[in-house]
């Protein structure tokens, strides 16, 4: 009892430590500073603030988004529209606020269906190996060479357009995006002593895999997923531009970009603002899902690889070719 | 030797590389000095800053790095050396043997493009007649049906073959001064004498200078004139290969000796230099090697000592004279000075 | 090489003929008779409906009709479009000509714009590096159809230098007028190609065979020319394969968005439009061109890398 107690704290790496709440919650605020830097926070408050706004749309937008005033149509920014009106009258900062509601719910639920379908396959891939993680990963392997949107629109022909539709294919489509990093994340933890050790004092697949080495990745696959939420925001809003996701009167961004009247009589706030959002939001995801995942430049002294590893893998390497005498 | 100009001089060579707090040196006041035709040892533990003195003596330092003092190849500076100076340096100057052939050979071009490129690339020799002296090399080497050789990949040869390819593709460019570093250490043991063999028998044969990197000091002082034995980017002792047994003094390098088993007699217990190396950057104001040996005395903490002639050889300890009279039971200690 | 040639070859015909089946099948499996299109919102007889599923062969069993279809496509006859009733083959082939013309002036300026900037980025070190990886970061970022926009907005709508929508007649009108749908397409690859490519080139750069050429005094450019850039062409060339087959994608939005006459446009009218056919005809053509994409990334991978060549099938 002692002796496995005293195995398992000392062959799994430190993932909680010890302290009073309050100090705990500073250290970990602090420790997210300095993992996502400067350019991390800042995409991170974005991205809190749009959340927050999506969550609050009727507390915060000045009006309905689908009230209409034929007065109003293109008009500018006003104290009314502060950001103007469109070719209907309606007011585009409230459309651009509810419109975060549907971008946003879409590809959240992309990535939330992909990581729990993917997330399952690659653990057993990677903790099988063989025939399994073969068959694993060459399924990835297929639908990643698919692109996403082309899948979603295939879908669309067979069941009509509409957000579930292209919200099932999509997730379909991020599967592999997900899998193959958290397959070659978990595959690294596979091999290392701390897994054999619990292994060894007869712990379970499930439970090391979940417990031990899924939360050991989690900051790959979050930060895949953050990444993923971002690609998947945009294959939706493309496919809703093409209407053939979120359907034309409801306020969206992909929708509120697809306004070409708009564009053609060269009224381009209602049409630029919106694209402008999706792209600010891909790009703090994108940022933030790089940080969180740990990419950062090494400087020279760190890049040193471990010689001894190095060593044996050459040596291996070479008993298995053709001995050194002709 | 005197009076001519060195082959190779090294003096107060230092190089800092950009580290996450600053600089942090790596080297530190390496003085050393090459004639022609002779073999040099260096020996240390890795980080010991061996293989940063070899890329200082050729110029290629990695990015961000300081270099202090200076490396004169025949009496020239290579830090004042402009680019097509220094590349025609590099390429008729010194030539160099790294440690493992396997990553040091790009693996998507056929050896003979490796061979010969050098010769047909910076002195516009034909393809045919740089084939014809790149098969002429590998038969030297040891390699047979040299021919069929130039048409493979890396990958189709075993490392001990690939070892010698690359000793052929120096020997090709008929340097002056012979750069090995650790030749042998990615190699199978039985495949390490060999390697051994023929590049010292090719040193003596052209009549080479050689620094010879390895972390054995019996290699070293099998293959070498002169051993320098290095310690945390520093040179803690410089002696003749034929004294280094007898007269050795700094207590690194008894560890050194101490730490292999003897052929000649069944030791009871191998004496290992208790404690890991250090970096020349993670030493404190005095010895480096304070932290790890066992005559530390408070002095050696604080400062550090110099590299100062002791019996025929050059030592940095400031207990050097001590050390030695205790181990030798007071014989022979009078001789200890310079 | 040619048992990997002809490995890789039967592995295509083998994905062509299985995605074929999948897309016939599900497309006739899909909620809703097709036959539905054709009488839009009138509610026919049974006995004109099962006249028309007769017509249409609907009232065979799915293997028969697959097979008749298959023959037909080995053919030339992909059928007839339930829209227009124009032969779907001739509909596609209109599109393709456009199609292709704008994927080669998009992949041209990804080629130029992509790995000129990532091998600027990766030989020039400090700000050079820092600019072009900020301009890459967002360039990623920004989706062909809002590219679109901000392009007809500017160019088209208020400088008036480009066709907001449609081709104009000629090859250098067509030329003309696909310049910025090229450019809406090309720019997220754009981005991906420089950061694969500066990645590339930085981690050969630092490789110890580099060292090595660098030692024996060779002059900078050739040094690059047969130690950099080469080794670095595997993941550039696995980064060109994903990122064609994703222009292909995006040739469906750009299109739209410019009202460009090509396949993209037309898969996307159709499957508005429920037009099966030509669905599936487009489908199965896109797919063949991503499974000839990858197919082609293989072939060309183990020309670059010798050991790739020795062992055969090991991609």
């Amino acid at each position: 009892m002692t002796a496995s107690t005293l195995a398992t704290s000392s062959a799994a790496p430190p993932t909680r430590s010890a302290g009073p709440r309050s100090g705990r919650i500073r250290a970990t605020l602090t420790r997210a500073r300095t993992a996502l830097g400067p350019s991390g926070i800042v995409a991170a408050l974005f991205l809190l603030a749009v959340v927050v706004f999506a969550l609050i749309a009727p507390l915060v937008a000045p009006a309905d988004p689908n009230a209409q005033s034929l007065l109003d149509a293109y008009a500018g920014p006003s104290p009314e529209h502060l950001l103007g009106a469109d070719g209907i009258g309606r007011d585009i900062l409230s459309r651009l606020i509810y419109g975060s509601r549907t971008s946003l719910l879409g590809p959240a639920l992309v990535v939330l269906v992909a990581l729990a379908v993917g997330i399952p396959l690659a653990l057993a891939g990677a903790w099988y190996g063989g025939a399994v993680d073969a068959v694993v990963a060459r399924v990835f392997d297929l639908v990643y060479a698919l692109p996403g949107l082309l899948l979603a629109v295939l879908a669309v022909a067979l069941f009509g357009p509409g957000l579930t539709p292209a919200v099932v294919a999509l997730s379909i489509a991020y599967v592999p995006f997900l899998a193959r990093v958290v397959r070659a994340a978990a595959r690294q933890q596979r091999v290392s002593p701390y897994v054999d050790a619990l292994a060894v004092q007869g712990f379970g697949a499930a439970r090391i895999n979940v417990r031990h080495i899924l939360r050991n990745i989690t900051p790959v696959v979050l930060g895949q997923a953050a990444i993923a939420f971002g690609y998947a925001l945009l294959d939706l809003a493309s496919l809703s531009y093409l209407g053939l996701a979120v359907q034309a009167p409801t306020a969206d961004w992909g929708v509120m970009v697809s306004d070409t009247d708009a564009l053609m009589k060269g009224y381009w706030l209602p049409v630029v603002l919106p694209g402008l959002l999706i792209v600010a939001c891909v790009l703090s995801l994108t940022v933030l899902g790089s940080r969180i995942s740990g990419e950062r430049p090494q400087p020279y002294l760190r890049r040193r690889r471990p010689r001894p590893a190095q060593d044996q893998r050459r040596r291996a390497d070479r008993t298995s070719r053709s001995g050194d005498q002709p | 030797m005197t009076d001519a100009t060195p082959l190779l001089e090294l003096r107060g060579l230092g190089v800092q590389l950009p580290g996450d707090g600053g600089p942090r040196a790596v080297l530190h006041g390496i003085d050393l000095t090459l004639g022609a035709g002779e073999a040099l040892g260096l020996v240390g533990e890795s980080g010991s800053g061996k293989s940063m003195t070899m890329r200082a003596i050729t110029g290629l330092l990695p990015p961000g790095a300081q270099l202090d003092g200076t490396v004169r190849f025949e009496g020239e500076d290579i830090a004042a050396m402009a680019p097509s100076t220094l590349r025609r340096y590099r390429d008729r100057g010194v030539g160099m043997v790294f440690q493992d052939p396997r990553a040091h050979i790009n693996p998507t071009r056929r050896i003979g493009s490796f061979l010969t490129e050098a010769l047909t690339l910076n002195r516009g020799l034909g393809r045919r007649a740089a084939q014809a002296r790149a098969i002429a090399t590998l038969s030297e080497v040891g390699i047979d049906e040299p021919e069929r050789r130039l048409r493979q990949y890396p990958h189709e040869l075993s490392g001990g073959m690939l070892q010698r390819v690359m000793i052929a593709s120096v020997l090709l460019a008929e340097p002056r001064l012979l750069l090995a570093d650790e030749p042998t250490t990615a190699l199978d043991v039985t495949i390490q004498a060999e390697v051994v063999g023929i590049l010292d028998q090719l040193r003596r044969d052209r009549g080479l200078g050689m620094v010879f990197v390895t972390h054995d000091l019996d290699l070293a002082l099998a293959v070498c004139h002169r051993v320098a034995v290095m310690y945390a980017g520093r040179i803690v002792e410089v002696r003749s290969a034929e004294r280094m047994h007898e007269e050795n003094a700094h207590p690194y390098t008894r560890g050194l000796l101490g730490s292999r088993p003897a052929i000649d007699h069944r030791a009871e217990r191998l004496t290992a230099i208790p404690g890991r190396p250090v970096s020349a950057f993670e030493a404190g104001p005095g010895c480096a090697f304070a932290t790890r040996c066992a005559h530390v005395q408070p002095l050696c903490r604080e400062r550090p000592p110099e590299l100062a002639p002791f019996r025929g050889g050059l030592v940095r300890c400031h207990r050097v004279a001590e050390i030695h009279q205790e181990t030798s039971d007071g014989t022979s200690s009078q001789e200890a000075t310079a | 090489m040619a048992r990997l040639i002809l490995h890789r070859l039967g592995g295509l015909l083998v994905t062509l003929l299985l995605s074929s089946m999948v897309i016939f099948g599900s497309l006739y499996l899909a909620p809703g008779s097709p036959e539905n299109v054709l009488f839009g919102n009138r509610a026919p007889s049974a006995a004109t409906r099962a006249a028309v599923r007769h017509q249409l062969h609907l009232d065979q069993p799915l293997p028969v009709r697959y097979w008749d279809w298959l023959t037909g496509a080995l053919h030339g006859d992909l059928g007839r479009s339930m829209v227009t009733g124009q032969p779907v083959a001739e509909r596609v082939g209109a599109g393709l000509t456009t199609t292709l013309l704008l994927v080669a002036m998009a992949t041209v300026l990804i080629a130029l714009l992509g790995l000129g900037l990532g091998t600027l980025a990766a030989l020039r070190p400090g700000p050079v590096d820092a600019g072009v990886s900020v301009a890459t970061s967002v360039s990623v970022t920004v989706p062909p159809f809002v590219a679109s926009t901000v392009l007809i907005s500017v160019f088209a709508v208020r400088l008036g230098w480009f066709p907001a929508s449609g081709t104009e007649p000629g090859f250098l009108g067509s030329l003309h007028s696909l310049v910025l749908p090229a450019c809406a397409l090309a720019l997220i690859a754009c981005g991906f190609l420089a950061r694969v490519t500066r990645d590339a080139l930085r981690e050969q750069l630092v490789r110890e065979h580099v060292q090595t050429a660098e030692a024996r005094g060779l002059a900078r450019w050739p040094l690059l020319r047969r130690h950099v850039f080469r080794n670095a062409l595997p993941p550039v060339i696995t980064a060109m394969g994903l990122l064609t087959a994703g222009l292909l994608a995006g040739t469906l939005v750009v299109e739209s968005a410019f009202a460009v006459p090509g396949i993209g446009q037309l898969t996307i009218q159709s499957v508005a439009q429920k037009d099966f056919p030509v669905v599936q005809a487009v489908a199965l053509l896109l797919v063949a061109a991503f499974v000839i994409c990858n197919a082609a990334t293989d072939l060309i991978q183990a020309l670059i890398d010798p050991r790739l060549r020795a062992a055969g099938r090991n991609t």
